[in-house]
């Protein structure tokens, strides 16, 4: 119930941020523009759009849960309205995790709509709709509950343009740790192996929720990864809530 | 009967600046308010009211010392669902029209929706909000935003009050209006702790203060031991005779037009002024004893520390 008020109160907070709109206007964009960059190709011109679509998602998904998730709890606490809130019978935690679930109700919702959009382009040119693509787009969205968690870890004790470059490091380290998978099978046993694993199970792995390539291309998925990665989506969400919420707790409240 | 609040040797350091400097804001402050009382928190800028107030709530952790709610630790979610809280200066969400935001707090309670309703109308008309219910908080006035965050900090019907400058940004009407109702929660059997600048307000309806003055609380007591009944001086006005006539009686304080005011430190020279004022067939004006007032208990305390 307290968590229910403060995620809805989060979640009319976001839908006033103009920087939501603008996000979606141009992910919107992107999505159409797909269509163009079709006609401009040549070969098959629904990957294109496939392509194209759902990474405007994915892009601007993040940019919209990076720009807003980093300033939802700075802003309470700058704006002092955290001294009403922490007043009542709320505990810090249901006060991260209220956050948390309005920014990923935003989302749900402006995924939702970019993805609709997308796969009215998609079967404006293939008459059918495709399954796979949800699951695309089911695994950004997992991706951008991972990053909503992120921004609003850094949030709970840091300035929202710090906490922005900080979660778009996490974005980017992400997208590329897969490289020290690569790197490791190379690598002859030893300390330096056993350090650039030690890393690598450090380091968050992103790709695990990119889909687009094997859905665009209609390559085969083996059934185990999804689940695999759906567990490491929510694995590594908890993660990051639990260390936002042990920062947020021993916080003091100048 | 547990007291109301219990603080017991409060201490804490904040640590500023970029290579961070350790600076005492609470020395051990102890004091307790008991259940039913009005109890005024008066300090100069920086004393320390603030911060004694957040960790009462919870938002700051103390280094030392404990806090009691009615008997049980501060930090338990359940102490603070008996408890109102007013912050200095209110800043609210601006989106929200009054009923919006009240409603919101409510949930935080977790009051059922016909409460929630009943307490939020109620609440309004209590603060003179009624016709501004449906009006979204960026378009208050400061005095208004001070009402809402009055009935914000009632929407739970709380045993204690805290309020932190409750009465600025008020204009006189609203002033006297908020201290009608502070008094009123006392008949209701509420217990208030409040800090405030206007040392009248405190003196017309607290019942025991405390004054606290570079993080240690210097003085605490019942107003009426604090406050004694004895006479410091009387301001007498006299027109029609010069000022020089009252050379020795009292000391002229101003003289305009044919007006004197006389301050007369003796309580037995007054007499003799009134006798002189007789005699040379002039005129009292106005005569007025003038007793101790907490602003002098304040002021000398505070200059003392």
């Amino acid at each position: 119930m307290k968590i229910g008020a403060i995620a809805g109160i989060t979640f009319k907070e976001a839908k006033r941020d103009r920087i939501l709109y603008l996000l979606f206007f141009f992910a919107a964009l992107g999505i159409v523009a797909s269509r163009v960059l079709a006609i401009l190709t040549v070969g098959d011109r629904v990957k294109i759009i496939k392509d194209v679509g759902l990474a405007s998602i994915s892009v601007f998904g993040v940019l919209m849960a990076i720009l807003i998730g980093t300033g939802l709890v700075y802003k309470e606490i700058d704006k002092k309205t955290i001294f009403t809130l922490l007043s009542k019978p709320l505990h810090r935690a249901e006060f991260i995790l209220g956050k948390f679930l309005g920014l990923v109700l935003t989302l749900f919702v402006m995924t939702l709509v970019m993805s609709l959009i997308f796969l009215a382009i998609v079967y404006a040119h293939t008459l059918k709709v495709e399954g796979a693509l949800f699951v695309a787009v089911g695994y950004i969205f997992l991706e951008l509950v991972l990053i909503t968690a992120v921004a609003i870890l850094f949030s709970s004790f840091s300035t929202p343009i710090l906490s922005s470059l900080f979660a778009l490091a996490f974005y980017l380290i992400g997208h590329l740790s897969w490289g020290l998978e690569l790197i490791l099978k190379k690598m002859a046993p030893g300390p330096g192996k056993s350090l650039v694993r030690a890393l690598y199970t450090v380091l968050p792995d992103l790709e695990n929720f990119n889909f687009k390539t094997e859905v665009v291309h209609g390559l085969p998925i083996p059934p185990g990864i999804y689940l695999s990665s759906f567990l490491y989506g929510v694995c590594y969400t908890a993660f990051i809530l639990g260390l936002a919420v042990l920062v947020f707790r021993r916080r003091d409240f100048i | 009967m547990a007291d109301a609040i219990r603080i017991d040797n409060l201490r804490k350091n904040f640590r500023l600046g970029f290579i961070p400097k350790t600076k005492p804001i609470l020395k051990g402050i102890s004091f307790s308010v008991r259940q039913g009382e009005i109890f005024g928190y008066l300090g100069p800028n920086g004393a320390g009211k603030t911060t004694t107030i957040k960790c009462l709530l919870g938002l700051i952790y103390p280094d030392a010392g404990t806090i009691e709610i009615f008997g049980r630790s501060h930090l338990s979610p359940h102490s603070r669902q008996s408890l109102g809280f007013l912050p200095e200066n209110p800043y609210f969400y601006d989106y929200l029209t009054a009923s919006e935001f009240l409603a919101f707090t409510a949930d935080l309670f977790g009051l059922d929706r016909a409460e929630k309703d009943e307490r939020t109308a109620r609440l309004l008309k209590l603060v003179g909000l009624e016709r501004a219910a449906g009006l979204p908080l960026r378009k208050f006035s400061r005095g208004m935003l001070q009402r809402v965050g009055l009935a914000q900090a009632l929407i739970n019907d709380p045993r204690l009050v805290v309020l932190d400058e409750p009465l600025g940004g008020m204009d006189p009407i609203g002033r006297k209006e908020i201290r009608d109702i502070i008094v009123r929660f006392k008949a209701e059997g509420k217990t208030v702790f409040f800090t405030s600048h206007i040392l009248q307000d405190i003196e017309m309806i607290c019942d025991r203060v405390a004054i606290i003055v570079g993080g240690r609380i210097v003085k605490e007591g019942g107003l009426r031991d604090l406050v004694s009944e004895k006479v410091l001086f009387t301001e007498v006005t006299v027109s029609g005779i010069p000022p020089q006539a009252f050379a020795g009686l009292g000391e002229s304080v101003s003289a305009q037009a044919d007006r004197v005011l006389l301050k007369v430190y003796d309580e037995s020279r007054v007499e003799e002024v009134l006798a002189l004022v007789r005699e040379q067939k002039g005129r009292l004006v106005s005569l007025s004893p003038r007793t101790e007032t907490l602003e002098d208990i304040f002021v000398e305390t505070v200059t003392r520390a």
